[in-house]
């Protein structure tokens, strides 16, 4: 197969059976909860549950001063990574071409030197998440393969990426290529591993604020 | 353009982005600075760098004219000019049509295209001595 | 016919003297991209080459090629490159017509087999070899039997390189490239829709001057020429570093001459001497007169996703997709999540008990 068929490969057919196993995936996951339901709490409510539920899926974000001190550098890194990884996703010229393509809309992109330095800053925080897993004896011994999965198929997009932009190693269609392969791979994979947080993170704050929300508690 | 109600559209690279005056203009300084030293000729083919949009007479006019301007007939005409700075000179070569087919700064004392050939030279006396016999 | 003069020996006929060589070896070198230290070199092989037979046949192509190096009027040094080689055969140049044409063809091969060189430019149509003919001969045999006693084959234009815009889908006549057809020879492609003339006479000009094949890259393409991407030598790519791109062909963006990467600019993946050689003696290209490059040296151009979507862009209707995948992903859903009640319910009823196992399954 050509440098060429392999690029259009991957922008065409490759990209669409990934897209299916993607939103059919997570569509399903989240149903399969929704569906599922809660348990009918029978006693008075003594305060709103939606409005427990949506303001802690935004105080969550927050995290209170003991587990910050406790877990410093999980969170740290944890948000130097998830911000860097939108910013480069979202806010990048090319990627936002796809976007438009798929919604209808885009939105104006930022400099490209700047979403370089964010990408290398992402990666080796990246990197250093991977380290830590694996020093730390308790996140060690908790650790399977799915954690490593999903590491491996966030990074891979960054570095590809990163290599498809400054062309280094083998010929931009090539690269353009493997990035884009990458990026599907982390799709088929999503909907089976733990990287459904992104969706289901809201869920669970929900129903936690939903609940002590309904008693009339903080939560 | 302007009377017929058409948009005046002249696409020019901002003067601030494209990059290739100063770095040429360096090369040439040290191409100077070697000629002074060893003897050694530098020459630059212009048509090998990928130029924006009015570099080429950018850089051409900052280098300017001095003191000497040869034009050669050979093949169609040849432009050699001095700059204005002694021993850069520009040298450009036109076919019969007036179409550039060459277009290159050389760093030297005298461009070689200038000097006379042997070979020219020996037919040159061959056909004086035929003359003259 | 070729005869045995050396091209030094021709041009000293013609009248040219010696500084008019030197002028002609300093342009033939900036035409091959060469640095100009390597003029003394050349002048030394060029004066020494022989006149080599040239065979030149046109398949299905639609003639760009040829125009595109015969638009200079000699004496240039394209037309001293044609001087230089002796053309026997070439079926829309020359004046010679029918039977005495292919006779002249076949002469040429015999007086000079296993040195002259064959010039391609068009596809072979392989599904129906009488799709194409010269002279009521199909190009596939005329090929095959031309090649037999070439020295090298140069492959020119896109369609000849890699099957062009015949080969193009669902292409009806079974298109192919030169290379696909003739496996026993060297073959050059020099692509393009059509090549810049000077990078057609250009690589004559190599194989004259060293009489051997140029250095070629994965797709056969000498390196001097197609070593580099069109991104890579184009001088907007300050605008695409910085992120600066023109959103339609005549916004703000267009007028000051920023990047066409959102306009389809296949310069990334695209590797031709555009951005550097220029065209019409090095007056412009596609990008700097504001179209997007098209990629028209590269395989499979005219299927590569359409000339005005982006790179990253994907080919397919891909919103219909992921409505049609959230569509089914929610039926799905609502019919796992009933099932999964209908387990519950049954299991409540049984009064099953959560035991240690089933807290310790994986998912």
């Amino acid at each position: 197969m050509t440098e060429t068929e392999l690029l259009m490969w991957a922008r065409g057919p490759a990209l669409q059976v990934a897209t299916v196993i993607f939103l059919l995936g997570i569509m399903v996951r989240i149903l399969e909860i929704l569906v599922l339901g809660r348990k009918a709490n029978l006693a008075e409510a003594r305060g709103s549950a939606v409005a427990g539920g949506l303001r802690t899926i935004v105080t969550r974000s927050f995290p209170d001063r003991g587990t910050l001190q406790r877990s410093t550098f999980n969170i740290v890194a944890g948000y130097v990574f998830h911000t860097g990884f939108f910013v480069v996703l979202f806010l990048f010229a090319p990627h936002i071409l796809v976007f438009r393509d798929l919604l209808g809309f885009g939105w104006p992109s930022i400099p490209t030197p700047i979403i370089d330095a964010t990408t290398l800053v992402t990666i080796i925080t990246l990197l250093a998440v991977l380290l830590h897993r694996v020093q730390d004896k308790v996140m060690r011994f908790l650790s399977r393969f799915q954690d490593y999965l999903a590491w491996f198929v966030t990074i891979l997009p960054l570095v590809t990426g990163y290599l498809a932009f400054h062309r280094i190693g083998l010929t931009p269609p090539t690269l353009i290529a493997i990035h884009i392969l990458s990026v599907e791979l982390l799709m088929v994979v999503f909907p089976f591993t733990k990287l459904m947080h992104a969706f289901t993170l809201f869920m669970a704050r929900y129903y936690n604020g939903a609940i002590a929300g309904y008693k009339g508690v903080n939560s | 353009m302007s009377d017929t109600g058409a948009t005046e559209f002249r696409v020019e690279a901002g003067a601030v982005l494209t990059h290739n005056v100063v770095p040429l203009l360096h090369e040439i300084r040290h191409g100077l600075a070697r000629l002074l030293e060893n003897d050694a000729t530098t020459t630059i083919d212009l048509r090998g760098i990928p130029m924006a949009p009015g570099e080429e007479e950018r850089i051409i006019a900052e280098l300017g004219t001095g003191e000497v301007q040869a034009r050669m007939s050979a093949l169609g005409p040849s432009e050699i000019i001095e700059t204005r700075f002694p021993g850069v000179w520009l040298v450009t070569h036109y076919n019969s049509e007036n179409a550039v087919i060459g277009k290159f700064i050389e760093v030297c004392d005298t461009p070689q295209i200038l000097k006379a050939q042997a070979e020219d030279i020996r037919e040159g006396l061959a056909q004086l001595t035929a003359q003259l016999a | 016919m070729s005869n045995e003069k050396t091209l030094g020996e021709v041009l000293r006929q013609q009248g040219i003297t010696r500084r008019g060589f030197l002028k002609f070896c300093a342009a033939t070198a900036s035409m091959m991209a060469l640095p100009p230290s390597m003029v003394p070199r050349i002048a030394e092989a060029l004066e020494k080459a022989r006149r080599p037979s040239v065979i030149w046949l046109s398949f299905q192509e639609c003639t760009g090629c040829t125009e595109s190096l015969t638009r200079s009027h000699s004496p240039t040094v394209e037309g001293l490159i044609f001087n230089a080689i002796s053309l026997d055969y070439h079926h829309t140049l020359q004046a010679a017509a029918g039977t005495h044409a292919e006779l002249a063809r076949t002469k040429a091969m015999e007086e000079n087999y296993g040195k002259y060189i064959l010039v391609v430019d068009g596809s072979i149509p392989v599904a129906n070899p009488a799709f194409s003919t010269i002279a009521g001969i199909s190009n596939l045999a005329m090929l095959e039997e031309t090649a037999k006693g070439a020295a090298a084959i140069i492959s020119v234009g896109t369609c000849a390189a890699f099957g062009g815009i015949p080969h193009a889908n669902p292409n009806p006549t079974g298109a192919v490239a030169v290379s696909d057809i003739i496996k026993d020879k060297p073959i050059i492609n020099v692509p393009g829709c059509p090549p810049i003339p000077v990078v057609i006479t250009g690589v004559l000009a190599q194989f004259l001057t060293f009489g051997v094949i140029p250095e070629l890259d994965a797709l056969g393409r000498p390196l001097a020429f197609y070593g580099k991407s069109i991104h890579d030598r184009c001088y907007r790519r300050p605008f695409y570093d910085k992120g600066l791109f023109a959103e339609t062909f005549d916004d703000e963006g267009a007028k000051l001459g920023w990047c066409l990467y959102k306009l389809g600019c296949k310069g990334p993946t695209t590797y031709n001497a555009c951005a550097t050689t220029k065209w019409n003696e090095g007056t412009s290209f596609p990008i700097e007169s504001g179209h997007p490059c098209l990629g028209c040296s590269e395989p499979d151009f005219w299927d590569g996703g359409g000339f005005y979507k982006a790179i990253s862009m994907p080919t397919g209707d891909i919103t219909r997709t992921a409505v049609y995948a959230i569509g089914a992903g929610a039926a799905a859903g609502v019919a796992l999540g009933a099932v999964n009640r209908a387990r519950k319910a049954r299991a409540q009823k049984a009064h099953e008990r959560v035991t240690i196992e089933d807290l310790n399954k994986d998912s």
